[in-house]
């Protein structure tokens, strides 16, 4: 009786301590956070929606947004591309480990690290001075003009973003890598040996074997993407119209004494945009279960 | 295994193929040099910090890291001594230095203009010293009033007069140098010893060791559990953690800063190593599981048999056979943990004792925000462990990395 009842507690004293942490630190705060998003600044008069409302009337709110989804489309995309023609060329020569390992490295580092590495590569001095900043040095070689390229509203998205792609790259050379060595080389020659060219062989074989990979790979930066906040706020702090939702909601946890309304409603809004992610996840997982 | 075979048959298409024709030369050709070019273009930044952080800080503030390797040229003033510094020697009054500090490597390429100007003085253009380039090193100028002065490339000067000088303040000129490449680990120093960085080292290595160890034994424990374990609500709960792996740590902050205010944990190690516990659990439970899951099942069902509990199947059997499993997470997390900034801003005061390697970066690239000097070593301080710590470990990484993410795909 004794021995029974302990063999059917046994699973909860291994599972206590992992499930004490996730609740107390994930679970019960997220929802918690939720609530909190529907209340005032510190968190003692019900609101309802007005910190919603409040969102989509602020101006920096709708930058940040629009900045996101500039984040959301472009790293991405830029990492996988780079990642595919990087992980094809080095498959095909014999330092191509070194060079994947080169290429992985910024993955190492931290995002401040990364920030303060591309600010030094953005540096701008004076048109009549000699450049520091390897970007400028560049562009005046080139016969150009230097720019303060983290001023430079627009473009300068584009040059935080750099710094994202140049350190998650690697990720994905690493994992069309192993997905393309999947692919049964027999498979190709045959194609090849048909007439397939090239650009066939990569959309028709070589394409759908890795389609699965090529989502995780998207959906992992999605999530990194809507979750970064270190490379804008060190970089920029959102200045130059270069906010986004993460640094945003950063600094309203803080700004004058913390509001925690719009703070939670900001995280939330973030939640919002990872829940697809989140389903697809588990969607995927389900289904691999039943293969095993 | 997989990775030596591939570099294998890499290196064996490598030499066949340039004999394959002109067409197949070509491409050879092209496949190596825009991967040369892109493993360039990836490594410049960091190692332009890296040089830049060994440079002689007056240096990198006025050219590029990549001109370290060049003389480069400088314009400064010159100062002599005042009067009280004179000599008398053989019925003339001599004054003598150096324009340079002892141990200098500078060398004076022209001199002239400030108290050497005379009538005969060139403009040498807008924003230049008049009179700058008059005299080379060695040439004796001399003055008005008889008296002569030479400036040695060295530094060198001497400055004689048949009349006894009579100034307070040294007399001022102005010199072109040329500074040597120089490499110093002054500007090392001067973070540690002006900044405190050595302290802010330390304090990353106190948040990322408990935070490593912490949830990989609590994770070890419940992925077993999920594995071996038949308990209701096995299959729902697991989901739950697959779910948890994304959620964005913004999510989690506002409730837990509440939550520590009110308990005592704020601005102090313990919470910031439960913190990091709490959010690496998920993917740490779903990793280990992955792994222990592909053990081989009679091996624990004999364990089993053999009269074994539970606890002891689990610490003599699946932890020494999870190692691998084990050593990627701790990467993942030592990684994580080291280059977080968001937890440590949260959860972490900001003073000497407290302030993590990435805080302090980040302070810097506010208040030293022009002293590349500053900036450049304090980033490589930063990144150099995790950077070690990868290349040592690759392997490890890169099969949590797959582990991760395509498992099955």
């Amino acid at each position: 009786m004794v021995r029974k009842f302990f063999s059917r507690l046994e699973p909860w004293l291994f599972l206590a301590p992992a499930l004490f942490f996730l609740v107390l630190y994930l679970v019960y705060p997220a929802i918690h956070t939720f609530i909190l998003s529907f209340f005032d600044p510190h968190s003692q008069q019900f609101v309802g929606l007005h910190n919603y409302v409040w969102a989509v009337q602020d101006t920096e709110f709708l930058q940040s947004i629009r900045n996101n989804l500039l984040w959301l489309i472009a790293a991405p995309l830029a990492s996988i591309v780079l990642g595919f023609i990087i992980a094809a060329l080095a498959d095909s020569v014999g330092w191509g480990t070194l060079a994947k390992s080169l290429i992985f490295m910024p993955m190492a580092i931290s995002f401040v690290g990364a920030s303060v590495i591309w600010k030094f590569v953005y540096d701008y001095r004076g048109p009549n001075q000699p450049q520091i900043g390897i970007l400028n040095a560049l562009v005046v070689a080139l016969g150009g003009e230097p720019q303060a390229w983290v001023t430079l509203p627009f473009w300068n998205n584009l040059f935080l973003i750099v710094v994202l792609v140049w350190m998650q790259t690697g990720f994905a050379v690493v994992m069309f890598s192993a997905a393309m060595r999947g692919v049964p080389a027999e498979l190709i020659e045959s194609a090849r040996i048909d007439g397939a060219s090239e650009i066939q062989v990569f959309t028709r074989i070589i394409l759908p074997q890795i389609w699965g990979t090529i989502l995780v790979v998207w959906t992992t930066f999605t999530v990194d993407v809507l979750k970064v906040f270190d490379i804008v706020l060190a970089m920029t702090n959102g200045q130059w119209d270069t906010n986004v939702l993460a640094n945003m909601m950063y600094n309203w946890m803080f700004r004058g004494g913390g509001d925690f309304g719009r703070g939670s409603m900001l995280a939330t809004v973030i939640m919002i945009a990872v829940i697809p992610i989140m389903l697809w996840n588990i969607r995927r997982f389900r289904a691999e279960e039943t293969l095993r | 295994m997989t990775t030596k075979a591939q570099t294998m048959a890499g290196a064996a298409e490598a030499t066949a193929a340039p004999t394959g024709g002109f067409q197949v030369s070509l491409g050879w050709w092209i496949t190596r040099i825009s991967l040369a070019l892109i493993v360039i273009a990836w490594t410049i930044p960091t190692f332009g910090l890296f040089i830049s952080s060994l440079r002689d800080k007056d240096q990198l503030a006025i050219t590029g890291w990549w001109t370290a390797l060049q003389t480069s040229i400088a314009t400064e003033q010159g100062r002599t001594a005042a009067m009280d510094a004179q000599v008398e020697q053989g019925g003339q009054y001599v004054l003598s230095g150096s324009v340079f500090p002892e141990g200098s490597t500078k060398r004076v390429r022209t001199y002239g203009g400030g108290f050497l100007t005379s009538s005969g003085t060139v403009e040498y253009g807008q924003g230049e010293q008049p009179g700058i380039r008059d005299y080379t090193p060695g040439s004796v100028v001399t003055l008005d009033d008889g008296s002569t002065f030479v400036l040695e490339a060295d530094g060198t000067y001497t400055y004689t007069s048949a009349t006894p000088f009579d100034f307070d303040r040294g007399r001022r000129f102005f010199m072109e140098t040329e500074i040597p490449p120089t490499f110093t680990l002054a500007n090392y120093q001067e973070i540690f010893r002006a900044e405190a960085v050595d302290q802010s080292f330390i304090n990353t290595f106190t948040v990322v060791i408990p935070a490593t160890i912490i949830p990989i034994a609590i994770a070890a424990f419940a992925s077993y559990a999920f594995t071996w374990m038949e308990f209701p609500g096995r299959r729902f709960l697991f989901y739950i953690v697959v779910a948890l792996i994304v959620v964005p740590l913004q999510m989690a902050l506002i409730p837990l800063l509440r939550l520590y205010n009110n308990v005592g944990l704020s601005k102090g190690y313990p919470g910031i190593w439960l913190a990091h516990t709490g959010f690496g659990l998920p993917l740490a439970i779903y990793l280990l599981r992955n792994y222990i899951g592909s053990l081989p099942r009679e091996l624990i069902e004999s364990a089993k048999i053999d009269g074994a509990s539970h606890f002891q199947i689990f610490t003599r059997l699946v932890l020494p056979l999870s190692v691998p499993a084990l050593a990627s997470f701790a990467i993942f997390q030592f990684l994580w943990v080291w280059n977080d900034l968001l937890v440590a801003l949260v959860f972490l005061g900001k003073t000497p004792d407290q302030i993590v390697l990435t805080s302090k970066l980040r302070e810097l690239l506010g208040s030293r925000a022009d002293n590349w000097e500053i900036l450049t070593s304090s980033a490589f301080v930063s990144i150099i462990v995790p950077v070690l710590v990868f290349f040592a470990l690759q392997r490890y990484f890169v099969r949590g990395l797959l582990a991760g993410s395509v498992k099955g795909g």
